[in-house]
């Protein structure tokens, strides 16, 4: 256990690392622009307001040399002062505090249904290499990595709901229906469902794939091999050494793509206008509002630390080799 | 003494899946097993005695088919019992060990459970009792520690313990019969005096019949009850240990035990004299292992003050087992590592104080051959190019260089129109005599052989062997012979240094270390040579040095 | 070569797909051929449906021929797909190889970046970038290539550390050739076949990064993408099926075709793996 807790201490400085890294990156993006950085700050559309940008300037002190100002950025963000959207006339942190959660919901149930049921597709199909279940799970991963998200959302909502009406197409919850409690959970969740289903088909059908080929590259190896010699049962074998082997590169992609799935639910939350942060980015493209944007790049940065972390305890959890520096 | 047929096999065909260069792995095979006996199956790469071992206990790749034959256990078919029975068998009255210790057991399960997983399939014991049998078998294999090691990891065990483990595996159940595939071929020769010892001992106390595969006619010497010899996936010979080792029939048999390498067999010329062409002087280098950027890891010295002198036209041996820091010398004189200290003198000049291009030239005088002829060389290039490639590089016009290649071609033993192939159109001898050829385009003056036939079958060995005994006298080279096999140093070296743990213990002449040993260390590895208690025929010793010398 | 073929035109899909992807290949090619005109110009009446009288896929709210979108879509999205690989191809092998080959401290700052570039995450980044940079072709080329690179960087470096290590290298050193003749005449030509394998598939990749682009409107509103198409019907689905319907199954059935001709590769490069997969 307390290996785990140094571990997290170990990738918790990696990860202000990143972050930091990322708020650099946020404040080159908005000085690479052409043109007036007090404009993308204020937001193309929203900031006709002289004024306004004359504030930003002088508040960024965009007059004076680039590290001084980077000096002045890093320090602001490190308040917690992300910036004001003037289309939405609020706070960007408290914009994005405000979305976070529905983002969440959304992002982690797809994280784990995407890993649990694709690792349980891949060993069926492993299991079973060659025949019709195999090719089913081959087959349908081979579609499912191949059709774009947004797609995959839209026709979903043409089955489910505007065809069999099943499920709700749109939103959060339903509006006006005055739910509370266990209700509107149950609501909410209703809502969640086709969501969450379109964003894990994706990385279900990656966590397939890979799970696959590593049990069947594991099915190999000659501790396997000594396992058959010691008489086990084929499933014993498979349950006690090939699953767990099998899993690590599984575990080591799912934390890779982290970031990958992140950016899926964007457009996700687009698709069923999900109020989360995807949503909010879709808005803030629309509306050009940059200083939305790049809170977004930086609060989705951290979410991936933060499933990568899970990651990471994870594979300690299932790999005893992995040693950690005292 | 129980001398009970426990193993029967008779006639036993195993077919290969089409398309490869042989319809059948094996064929036609017959012997038997008894009770207390360890019967040597001996053979080169690809007789197929390994599959032979994985058929006995029902191991076959599933590509592989048994078509003809039977192999009987105590009476009842092997081939054609049902699963429940073959499992039952598998692992309760046969027991496997296999080459790799290092992979053979799973990674992310405790040594002790691996070993008591036997204990729950195979017995009736209950979890307390289980528990005490693990640690008494750790105990019965040897290993320190039980209860602690239980606990382990594999990854925390060196090589030889985990062979150790494997072996307590195999024995968890108390199997009638022990089928050990090359179990020490992976291993150091100390490691595997020890593993041989143990084997030993577990089949006497024991009873056990144990089929040992092995390539080694020093492991047979050291083991053996009796031996089978096979080649081409057919037993050609097969006796007691005595006849087969020291009265041999079959001209295979003759061959192969004609070119194990034997006591000292050396030219007798007086030690070459004259100022020394290279001066190693107080070489240090130090590994870390494991660790991230940040540090931690473990750190190993692979050259703690090494100092060594070839003269010219000399050939001096450097022997170690794995970790003796052995490559390292090679590696920093041809610069493929720099030292941290240490001087590398060539004729007077430091090699290690030159700037890359004042390094350059020295290239040419020194070139190395490597260990793996498989990787040694490039697959995308022809055996012409590859020869061609470091004379160009040094400014050789190409027609002239590839001209120069066709020549060492034949000076290596092999047809001029090689240069137009693959290296893949090549056995492993020819490849490294390709690699030789190579090394010797460049003129060199020196030549560093890094374990040059290690990787080949004890026939081929012998061939390369003398190939480059007869190059070094011809182009009048010296030469750092390094390897982990004390006998092939004993044959084709001058002076002979053995290493350990970065530090050379012992720097003498062949026959004098042979003779007169005076490191513990020394004598430890001399005494590690396996079937160093026999002598191998006379009459084919001369046999084999007449054949070498056409 | 033949043996490549042999291997090849075994994977009944990689020859499926190679079919296919010719066959949207040929589309793209001839757009301005079948569908003269610009695919912007409203062509009949809004919301024609499918099979409708010279219109076989129907049209869209603005009565813009589907059909002619989709044969022009198809260059943009084969376009962007190939000059952005090639870019982050160039990028991430540089780099890779870079790291691999010299190892060290050179391998520690490339990694570390790679690293970081491959935490962030990457739709993230690529909205962003498009949307700073205004959307362009040559701003969605560079953002896909931006956030595309780290993997086959990652690869790369595997590669070149592994080939650096093997023997006919170090033999190649101790002969004395140069760097770059080891680089490119000794290790690049062995480490191709992931490379190549890996190249094919990210050509997938990118099409899909740019059709989600242009879905959420940071497409090049200059062309006419298959992205752009379905996220402009989306709010029309309940009444217009169609108009989400046709786009999304051209992507898919590019990309699918893509990711077959991959799977043929490897096999028919990596023969090993291959036959063990069976």
């Amino acid at each position: 256990m307390t290996a785990i807790i140094k571990l997290l201490a170990q990738r918790l400085g990696k990860a202000l690392l990143i972050l930091t890294a990322v708020v650099i990156c946020n404040f080159f993006l908005v000085h690479a622009t052409p043109g007036d950085p007090a404009a993308v700050m204020a937001g193309e559309s929203g900031a006709a307001d002289p004024a306004y940008m004359a504030q930003l300037r002088e508040q960024f002190g965009l007059d004076r040399p680039l590290p001084v100002q980077l000096g002045t950025y890093l320090a602001k963000v490190a308040q917690g002062d992300l910036g004001y959207s003037h289309r939405q006339q609020k706070p960007v942190l408290e914009l994005l505090l405000e979305r976070l959660p529905a983002t969440l919901a959304v992002t982690l149930t797809a994280f784990v249904l995407a890993l649990a049921l694709g690792v349980l597709a891949g060993v069926v199909a492993a299991l079973n290499a060659g025949r019709w279940a195999d090719t089913a799970v081959t087959v349908i991963a081979l579609f499912a990595y191949a059709t774009p998200i947004f797609w995959i959302g839209l026709m979903a909502v043409l089955l489910f709901s505007v065809q069999l009406g099943w499920l709700p197409a749109f939103g959060f919850e339903t509006v006006g229906a005055g739910y509370s409690g266990l209700e509107r959970l149950l609501d909410i969740g209703r809502h969640m469902v086709l969501p969450v289903l379109t964003l894990a088909l994706f990385y279900l059908a990656v966590y397939a794939r890979l799970t696959r080929a590593s049990m069947l590259e594991v099915r190999d190896m000659d501790f396997v091999k000594t396992a058959r010699a010691k008489g086990l049962t084929e499933t014993a074998i498979v349950r006690r050494h090939v699953l767990r082997n099998a899993l690590l590169p599984v575990i080591t992609l799912a934390g890779i793509q982290a970031g990958h799935l992140i950016g899926g639910s964007i457009v996700v939350e687009t698709v069923f206008a999900w109020p989360g942060l995807g949503r909010l980015t879709f808005d803030a493209v629309l509306g050009r509002d940059y200083p939305v944007l790049l809170g977004v790049f930086l609060f989705s940065s951290a979410m991936v630390i933060v499933l990568n972390m899970l990651t990471d305890v994870i594979y300690r959890l299932v790999d005893p080799r992995i040693e950690v520096p005292a | 003494m129980n001398h009970e047929t426990l193993l029967e096999v008779r006639d036993l065909t195993l077919a290969l899946p089409g398309g490869g260069d042989r319809a059948h792995a094996v064929e036609a095979l017959s012997f038997e097993l008894a009770a207390n006996e360890i019967l040597c199956i001996v053979g080169e790469s690809g007789s197929g005695k390994s599959m032979t071992a994985h058929a006995l206990m029902g191991l076959l790749p599933r590509a592989v088919r048994p078509v003809g034959g039977e192999i009987r256990y105590r009476g009842r078919d092997v081939l054609t019992m049902s699963p429940a029975e073959s499992r039952a068998l598998r692992g309760g009255r046969i027991g496997m060990i296999f080459q790799e210790p290092m992979t053979a057991l799973n990674p992310l399960v405790r040594v002790g459970r691996q070993i008591e997983e036997m204990l729950e399939l195979h017995t009736e014991l209950d979890r307390a009792a289980r528990r005490t049998r693990v640690l008494e078998l750790l105990e019965a294999v040897g290993l320190p520690n039980p209860p602690e090691l239980a606990r382990a990891y594999p990854f925390k065990l060196s090589g030889g313990q985990r062979q150790r483990v494997m072996i307590a595996i195999a024995l968890a159940a108390e199997p009638d019969v022990l089928i050990a595939d090359e179990p020490t071929t992976a291993l150091d020769v100390t490691t595997q005096q020890q593993i041989l010892e143990l084997i030993g001992r577990l089949q006497t106390e024991r009873g056990m019949g144990v089929i040992f595969i092995t390539h080694d006619f020093g492991v047979v010497a050291e083991i053996a009850d009796r031996v089978a010899v096979m080649r081409h996936g057919r037993i050609v010979e097969q006796g007691s240990a005595d006849e087969v080792l020291n009265r041999p029939q079959h001209p295979y048999t003759r061959t192969l035990i004609a070119a194990v390498p034997h006591g000292l067999h050396h030219r007798d010329e007086p030690p070459p004299a004259g100022p020394p062409l290279l001066v190693a002087k107080d070489l240090r280098k130090t590994f870390r292992v494991g660790g991230g950027w940040l540090g931690g890891g473990r750190e190993v010295r692979a050259a703690d003050g090494i100092s060594l002198e070839i003269r010219p036209g000399e050939t001096v041996g450097l022997v170690g087992e794995s970790g003796s820091g052995k490559s390292t010398l090679g590696r920093a004189i041809v610069g493929l590592m720099k030292p941290d200290a240490g001087q590398i003198l060539f004729e007077g000049v430091d090699l290690l104080a030159l700037k890359p291009n004042a390094f350059r030239p020295y290239r040419r005088h020194v070139q190395m051959v490597f260990q793996d002829p498989y990787a040694s060389l490039n697959p995308r290039h022809t055996v012409g190019d590859i020869i061609a490639q470091g004379p160009v590089a040094f400014g050789e016009d190409r027609d002239k260089a590839l001209a120069r290649a066709r020549e060492l071609l034949g000076l290596v033993g092999l047809d001029a129109s090689a240069a137009e192939r693959f290296p893949h159109e090549f056995s492993g001898g020819q490849r490294q005599r390709i690699s030789i050829a190579r090394a010797l385009a460049l003129d060199p003056r020196l030549l560093i052989a890094d374990e040059p036939v290690s990787a080949l079958d004890v026939s081929v060995q012998a061939q390369v062997l003398a190939l480059l005994e007869t190059i070094r006298k011809r182009l009048e080279l010296s030469m750092l012979f390094i390897t982990h096999d004390l006998r092939i140093a004993a044959r084709i070296c001058d002076r002979v240094a053995v290493m350990q743990r970065g530090r050379i213990v012992e720097l003498k002449t062949a026959r004098e270390l042979f003779e007169n040993p005076e490191h513990p260390y020394t004598r430890t590895l001399l005494d590690a040579i396996p079937g160093r208690g026999w002598q191998v025929p006379d009459a084919l010793v001369a046999a084999e040095a007449q054949r070498l010398a056409v | 070569m033949k043996s490549f073929w042999t291997t090849f035109s075994r994977n009944r899909g990689a020859v499926i797909g190679l079919a296919v992807l010719a066959l949207v290949v040929l589309v793209a090619l001839c757009a301005d051929l079948l569908y003269p005109g610009s695919p912007w110009d409203m062509a009949t009446a809004p919301f024609q449906p499918p099979l409708s009288e010279g219109f076989p896929l129907g049209s869209d709210l603005l009565g813009r021929d589907i059909a002619a979108g989709l044969a022009h879509g198809a260059r943009v999205s084969l376009l962007i797909g190939l000059v952005s690989t090639a870019v982050a191809l160039a990028l991430g092998v540089s780099l890779g190889a870079l790291a691999g080959y010299f190892g060290g401290a050179v391998d520690d700052a490339i990694m570390r970046v790679t690293e970081f570039f491959q935490t962030i995450p990457n739709f993230v980044l690529a909205v962003v970038l498009v949307a700073i940079f205004t959307p362009s072709i040559g701003s969605i080329v560079a953002a896909i290539a931006i956030v595309s690179w780290p993997p086959l960087a990652r690869l790369a470096r595997a590669e070149f550390l592994s080939l650096r290590s093997r023997e006919f290298v170090q033999a190649a050193i101790t002969s004395g050739q140069t760097h770059a003749t080891i680089i490119f005449r000794q290790i690049l030509p062995n480490s191709l076949s992931p490379i190549i394998v890996s190249g094919s598939l990210m050509v997938a990749t990118a099409i899909l990064l740019e059709s989600s682009l242009s879905f959420l409107g940071l497409g090049d509103p200059n062309l006419m993408s298959w992205g752009f198409m379905i996220g402009a019907a989306r709010t029309v689905i309940r009444q217009a099926w169609w108009m989400s319907f046709f786009p999304g199954v051209a992507i898919l059935v590019t990309v699918l075709a893509i990711n077959l001709i991959g799977e043929g590769l490897n096999d028919a490069m990596n023969p090993r793996l291959a036959r063990a997969r069976q």
